[in-house]
């Protein structure tokens, strides 16, 4: 039986171990697969905004942080040498920060089914726990910092818990930074990274658009403390303290990649809403047509002929209506205000009817809508609604056509993104990103083009297993119900051009991720 | 002897994922230890399984064969062009058989067979790269059959009996690549039913010429394994809270159906000398029935909550076998065989549930007489798959057909063993 026992049992045992282990020809978890290049991944630590720390759906979240693109890179770097990536995450899903037991910023979007069953962004219900007091101690490999601007990665005190009601401090610095004093960058380099990403520069222009433009064009002010939240970083401060931050961050020997600035008309927030967003019946046309029939015969023609306004902003600030589809009617503070020669003779317009006109204009195709204007347009004014009842004395039904907003009540500036106001954001965008991609070159790093990656989304959309990414609000796929932040898949999307900008600069093999696999927007009913 | 019959013991762990399909062809230790051939060779009670028709020609009284299997099967799975890698976490599984024949006369036998012909066990990291498609399953049936056998003349018999099946599923995937709820857990369904109950039958017969040769022929009908609403439950979790998730969290009654598919087996067996048998046997298995795994989740007042299509579309399938036997001395018999294996799965609709590509299978074992009534035998196989780059082409996702596809290597190993007795 032994003797037996032993010809079947041996080479039994030894089949069974090679059974037990199915073995591919080229199996990609065998070393050298993937490979790093000449870039070393072993300690990767990703500065920027929003942008590198995950943020969505207008908060902070843990599962955002998880989908960051750096945590998501850090994860196809693994492959390739890369070693473990920390990130500070918050306490909670809910998204909302309190600072000393006080909530200080609102909980995240999702995507709730109102009782029409519409559905549309609404704030999560529940009770935010991060808490900015309680400070994680410890080295990051994520400094992504959101809502920080350029210059702020270099500001000491950026990260001091004393500031933050003054808005001298960043409540999301303040949960990680290494001292009050520290600045962003310090950590960073401080975390020793072997390789890094840059992306920073957006909010230099983005609060501007989202503001509809109601900052201050600061180019030609070389002193950033004494910029708003909503103004254009000057190009010359952002040249100076980009190449500052690149030159901290190859201090220590280290190779990374930066990325440059997308166009802000890539993004759902300016490209939800039309411009052409009014619809009207033949009736009512008719009606607003008579209305402003004499501001475009009489008025208008008249200013011209005494050399108020040109020929040209005449014509710009032709009213009319039509059946079906309208332009909004907007107040534009690049026009000539002309609310008090209005009011004289020949005209002799009242306040009101001369307060109208003062600005006003309709919108074109280039002008751009933020995406808060869609729960003010064609609704009523009620502020002025009430002024017209109570103060002006006009009947209730008059007074309710006159404040239509979008159409007899024009939107306000902050509504509308003019094409003037464009073109100061094109204008400080192209000067960052040539600054961007000199650097990259200057320093020998990746240089990510962002703003092309970007622009294919919303221009058709990126097509991929399963589908197409577009940057269509909450359909698209590759935003967040902000319409400003990438959805984890957008995220996964940044992460893959990043991925791949990385492999031609170093020669590197590091796969893509499937972006398919990557959610897009979260729906809840759990709303307030 | 009882110290190496407690490590085959320990060894009775594993995953039945072999064979085509969701078919596990580990029924008889001799029998397997000859490429799993048998239909026509008269040794011992496994014929209760291989050919009914063939138990009137057992020698003894009373026959017995019991015995089971430890399973070790792995599937690898990876997909270079995003870095993707996964093997699946063998869990335990082990299939079992009994087979008993009693001759009342020269004409007549009776015996009882249970066996598990079917099973499918794979578990793959919770929410891997496929796991819309399959997070981990397990497929068994027990086949219960009680049979008779007659010699109709002195070179043909025929036999069979009716089949209990009692089939049970366990399977759990995840409703999309992406969904997940607010805390970011990936929504998820898990289906469980046990003990389903479903009717069939096998008949065959045996020709025997001489003492050199026989023949025989096996059939085993279809067995549709119907889970009706009640038998079991499917439980919806982590689904976002929302009128747009396609169903919400909770427990749901579910129908599903899935065929047991009939199998014709033809075979020979030839017994040059007095030492040595041979045996081939072509298995022919009607897996065409098998269009499409098809589950109805059923909200409480029995109406459709979920509808969840999953084509299979396999193609009817060979299987081509090949057994010797050497008998050593009155003591000994040594067997080796092989047998290749052809998958039902057509290209396109390679789904990780079932990791199947065609297989060569190797085999081999002995039996020790004890006694001349008690006899031990022991058996192992070993499955080869060819490395496959494979796809499932036919899951939707918001209406865009979202192909899963990669590279996948299997392999199982099976070592197994048993007793006969007669009397």
């Amino acid at each position: 039986m032994k003797k037996y026992l032993n010809y079947i049992a041996l080479p039994a045992i030894a089949l069974g171990l090679v059974a037990c282990e199915p073995e591919f020809d080229n199996d990609i978890t065998d070393e050298g697969v993937y490979t790093s290049g000449e870039a070393d991944f072993s300690n990767y630590v990703a500065v920027g905004n929003s942008l590198t720390a995950g943020y969505a759906d207008q908060a902070l979240y843990i599962t955002g942080q998880q989908n960051s693109y750096p945590n998501i890179m850090a994860q196809q770097f693994e492959l390739a040498g890369g070693g473990e990536f920390t990130q500070p995450l918050v306490n909670d899903n809910t998204g909302g920060i309190l600072l000393g037991g006080q909530q200080i910023l609102p909980n995240r979007f999702v995507l709730a089914v109102d009782a029409e069953g519409n559905p549309g962004p609404a704030r999560l219900s529940g009770t935010p726990t991060t808490d900015i007091t309680n400070v994680l101690t410890g080295s990051f490999n994520n400094y992504g910092v959101p809502g920080a601007k350029s210059f702020h990665l270099l500001a000491p005190g950026y990260g001091n818990v004393a500031g933050v009601q003054t808005g001298q401090a960043n409540p999301y610095f303040v949960r990680f930074a290494s001292s009050a004093n520290a600045t962003v960058i310090g950590d960073a380099v401080a975390a020793n990274p072997t390789f890094f990403s840059l992306w920073i520069g957006n909010n230099d222009i983005l609060g501007f658009a989202t503001s509809g433009g109601s900052g201050v064009d600061q180019t030609g002010n070389l002193d950033p403390t004494t910029y708003g939240g909503n103004d254009i970083t000057d190009p010359n401060v952002f040249a100076s303290v980009y190449a500052q931050e690149v030159a901290a961050l190859v201090s220590t020997g280290a190779k990374g990649a930066l990325v440059n600035i997308p166009d802000v008309t890539s993004i759902p927030y300016f490209t939800t809403v039309p411009s052409q967003a009014i619809p009207l019946d033949a009736q009512t046309a008719g009606t607003l047509n008579a209305v402003f029939g004499a501001y475009n015969t009489q008025i208008l023609p008249g200013l011209v002929q005494f050399g108020v306004i040109t020929a040209d902003e005449a014509a710009l600030r032709q009213v009319t209506f039509q059946e079906g589809a309208n332009f909004i009617t907007i107040q534009d503070e690049d026009l000539t205000d002309i609310s008090t020669i209005v009011q004289g003779a020949p005209f002799n317009l009242d306040p009101i009817t001369a307060g109208l006109l003062s600005q006003l204009r309709q919108t074109t195709n280039e002008d751009l809508i933020p995406l808060p204007a869609s729960g003010v347009l064609g609704t009523t004014d009620q502020e002025f609604f009430d002024f017209l009842v109570n103060v002006a004395g006009v009947s209730p039904e008059q007074a309710a056509l006159q404040s239509i907003n979008g159409v007899s009540r024009p939107l306000q500036d902050a509504n509308v993104l003019t094409t003037s106001e464009q073109t100061l954001i094109a204008n400080a965008q192209a000067q960052y990103n040539a600054t961007i991609r000199a650097l990259a070159d200057a320093n020998d790093l990746a240089f990510v083009d962002a703003q092309s990656e970007l622009q294919a989304v919303a221009q058709g959309g990126v097509a991929f297993n399963g589908g197409v990414l577009t940057s269509a609000f909450v359909t698209g796929g590759a935003f967040s119900l902000d319409g400003v932040h990438p959805s984890p898949r957008g995220y996964a999307f940044t992460a893959n051009a990043i991925i791949d900008a990385i492999n031609e600069k170093y020669n590197a093999t590091v796969p893509n991720v499937n972006i398919g696999n990557y959610g897009t927007v979260t729906a809840s009913n759990d709303v307030n | 002897m009882k110290k190496v019959l407690s490590a085959f013991v320990l060894l009775l762990v594993g995953t039945m994922v072999y064979a085509g399909g969701y078919r596990v062809s580990l029924q008889g230790q001799r029998g397997l230890a000859m490429g799993h051939t048998g239909v026509a060779m008269i040794n011992n009670a496994e014929l209760a399984f291989f050919n009914p028709g063939g138990l009137i020609h057992l020698e003894n009284k009373l026959n017995i064969a019991a015995g089971g299997f430890g399973v070790f099967s792995d599937v690898k799975f990876q997909n270079p062009e995003y870095g993707q890698s996964v093997q699946t976490d063998s869990p335990t599984g082990t299939p079992l058989y009994l087979y008993a024949s009693y001759k009342l006369n020269e004409r007549v036998a009776v015996g009882l067979a249970v066996y598990t012909p079917y099973g499918s066990t794979v578990e793959y990291p919770t929410d891997w790269a496929g796991s819309h498609l399959v997070n981990s399953i397990e497929l068994s049936a027990i086949f219960i059959q009680p049979l008779a056998s007659f010699k109709l003349l002195d070179d043909l018999s025929i036999g069979g009996g009716p089949i209990l099946a009692i089939g049970g599923v366990n399977f759990n995937r995840n409703l999309s690549r992406s969904t997940v709820d607010i805390d970011g857990n990936r929504s998820n369904v898990e289906i469980d039913a046990q003990g389903v109950n479903a009717f069939g039958f096998s008949v065959g017969a045996m020709i025997t010429p001489s003492d050199m040769w026989s023949f025989g022929l096996n059939y085993r009908s279809k067995i549709d394994v119907k889970v009706e609403a009640g038998d079991g439950d499917a439980v919806f979790t982590n689904v976002p809270n929302s009128p747009l998730s396609p169903i919400q969290n909770g427990t749901y009654d579910f129908t599903a159906t899935l065929p047991l598919p009939a199998e014709w087996t033809v075979g020979a067996s030839f017994k040059p000398t007095e030492k040595w048998t041979l045996n081939f046997d072509y298995n022919y298995a009607e897996w065409e029935a098998y269009d499409s795994l098809d589950l109805d989740f059923l909200n409480s007042d029995g109406s459709v909550a979920l509808e969840s299509r999953n084509a299979r579309n396999y193609k009817n399938a060979s299987t081509f076998r090949l057994g010797a036997q050497y008998e050593v001395s009155s003591k000994f018999a040594l067997r080796a065989g092989t047998y290749f294996d052809e998958s039902p799965v057509r290209d396109g609709y390679f789904a990780p549930e079932t990791p199947r590509n065609d297989s060569f299978g190797f085999t081999g074992g002995l039996t020790f007489n004890v006694t001349d009534k008690l006899a031990i035998d022991a058996s192992f196989l070993y499955l080869r798959f060819k490395e496959v780059d494979a796809s499932y082409d036919y899951y939707e996702e918001n209406g865009v057909i979202t192909p899963f596809e990669g590279t996948y290597k299997s392999s199982a190993f099976s070592p197994g063993i048993g007793v006969s007795y007669k009397l």
